[in-house]
């Protein structure tokens, strides 16, 4: 008896334990919001939404100060769909040769060495950017700026591939051998059964990794900072010098802004709508994986 | 047998997974258009066996064979056969059914298509006719189009027929084909065996002696990877030469 009490108040402290941890992270994850929410407010009791939303001058330190947020929206959106254009293809390409066609020991050298990018300091991403790639490119293209938004989608798409690559590969391997089994005893191609069975079976998990690593190329900050420059402009030239979001919440963190001063309160407005956009990509991703993931036994 | 057509005659067979000898010296003649039916215990060799008549084995790295499998005269477990038009001419059905996560349309067009149908019609036809023969179509004609998932156990299993009979091939392979359906689903795949015969020749592992007993005209019995009997379904299961068969059979071991 003494012993059946024992375990049961040890299990009941285990599961206390385990609920407060629990609590911690929603709690941390409320204290967040509730902090960027009553900022926000603040700083929109001096501008209005509607100059924020639509406004295409981003000055908040000039008089008279702008606070239109499409310049930083555009270049946030220009990095990450360009680092998606490298970063998807690339990625996708290379979970299908490592997990359909590539040989064991290959694998065991190719996916290590592709998981090793994620693991790299994004402040190095930024020196690589400034001092490597951007040389480069301006040899390839005269007129490009110091600061310019190629080489900073370069970096955040090689940043961004391992996330695509391993997350896609694991979508692939998860299909079940069988599946493939019955593409190959059609008289199926290698080639017929990857793009016509193993894909489409795939499609939720590709997607998801897609949706997560434009997450996080819209949310990186060091390389972009340091490679992109501090330019808000409305462009789609990836040669000209532009400012992300997340670039301006840097400036202007490490800048002599006092606190409490409206070009202050703007990081917060700004980081709202990092984290709306954000949370919106996470949303659509639970969607498509809710929406498209195939059921097997 | 002397008096049968043979469709595929296997000789001096050998097969190992790396160093492990899983069919040895095996020789066989399969009856062209008869249900041959494979028994024996777990880890006989008759699926490792089963496997080599499309290759499937080749996706398996490590696995090595030696001897003949002959088709056509041709031997086909030779390096230079395309296994492509091999398994178009050798269709398989698996233990669990595996259709494929699309309509049931897209699973019985698959194989078609791969072959270069682009026909509309013509797939449609085609489509019709491969559920007709694998007595699906009257319960799956309304919902053509909904995924071929939402199917039960054994309708799957039976539409994994039809996706076979649409590359109209010459040889079925069942490998145990009812082992994960309900009773009923496997009388109705056992009666379409039977009528499948006429056309196909077909070859079905199995662990269930009585479906043995019931559907095939030929039965071998396979022993620590070696044919022990083979012989008309009748005769062995009436009269087994061997002693072993007669323990299997008769449930002695196994």
């Amino acid at each position: 008896m003494a012993v059946h009490s024992y375990n049961n108040i040890k299990e009941k402290i285990i599961e206390r334990y385990l609920f407060v941890c629990a609590l911690i992270s929603i709690f941390v994850t409320i204290s967040i919001v509730l902090v960027l929410l009553s900022e926000t407010v603040s700083f929109f009791r001096d501008v209005s939404i509607i100059e924020f939303l639509t406004g295409t001058r981003w000055a908040p330190t000039y008089t008279p100060s702008h606070f239109g947020v499409l310049p930083l929206i555009n270049g946030t959106l220009l990095i990450a769909i360009g680092s998606s254009i490298i970063a998807l293809p690339v990625g996708l390409t290379s979970a299908i040769y490592l997990s359909e066609y590539a040989n064991e020991q290959t694998r065991g050298i190719v996916k290590p060495v592709i998981e090793m990018l994620a693991g790299i300091p994004t402040v190095v991403y930024g020196c690589f950017a400034v001092l490597f790639v951007t040389p480069i490119i301006r040899k390839l293209v005269p007129e490009t700026e110091i600061f310019n938004a190629a080489s900073a989608c370069i970096v955040v798409g090689i940043m961004i591939l391992p996330m695509v690559s391993s997350l896609s590969e694991d979508a692939i391997r998860s299909v079940p051998h069988t599946l493939r089994e019955g593409a190959y005893a059609l008289g199926a191609t290698k080639y017929e059964v990857t793009t016509r069975v193993v894909l489409p079976s795939a499609l939720s998990g590709i997607l998801a990794s897609f949706i997560l690593a434009i997450s996080r190329a819209i949310g990186e900050t060091m390389a972009v900072t340091l490679a992109a420059g501090a330019t808000p402009n409305i462009t789609l030239n990836i040669f000209e010098s532009i400012q992300t979001m997340t670039a301006y919440i840097v400036q202007v963190s490490l800048g002599d802004t006092p606190a409490g001063s409206i070009a202050y309160k703007s990081i917060f407005a700004i980081g709202m709508v990092l984290f709306l956009m954000t949370f919106g990509m996470n949303l659509i991703s639970q969607w498509i994986r809710s929406r498209y993931q195939e059921v097997y036994e | 047998m002397n008096h049968e057509e043979i469709e595929i005659s296997v000789k001096n067979f050998n097969l190992w997974y790396a160093d492990n000898q899983a069919l040895k010296n095996i020789n066989l003649d399969i009856p062209r258009r008869k249900i041959t039916a494979l028994i024996g215990p777990s880890g006989c060799g008759k699926t490792s066996f089963i496997r080599c008549l499309n290759r499937m084995n080749d996706l398996i790295p490590t696995v090595r064979t030696e001897g003949e499998m002959l088709l056509n005269n041709e031997n086909i477990n030779h390096k230079d056969v395309d296994v492509v038009s091999l398994r178009k001419k050798v269709g398989m059905v698996f233990q669990k059914p595996n259709p494929f996560p699309s309509s049931v349309f897209e699973n019985v067009a698959y194989g078609p298509r791969i072959h270069g149908e682009k026909n509309k019609q013509q797939l449609a036809q085609i489509v019709e006719e491969s559920l007709k023969n694998a007595a699906l179509w009257d319960e799956v004609s309304d919902r053509i189009d909904r995924s071929a998932l939402s199917l039960s156990g054994g309708q799957q299993q039976r539409l994994c027929i039809a996706r076979t009979l649409a590359v109209q091939p010459d040889i079925i392979l069942l490998d145990e084909p009812c082992s994960a359906l309900d009773p009923i689903s496997t009388s109705k795949i056992e009666d379409l065996m039977v009528k499948l015969k006429e056309q196909y020749t077909i070859i079905i592992v199995t662990h269930n002696m009585q479906q043995a007993a019931r559907v095939s005209d030929y039965t071998a019995f396979f022993l620590h990877g070696k044919i022990i009997e083979f012989d008309e379904t009748k005769k062995l299961f009436k009269k087994p030469k061997e002693k072993s068969t007669e323990d299997y059979i008769t449930g002695r071991f196994g």
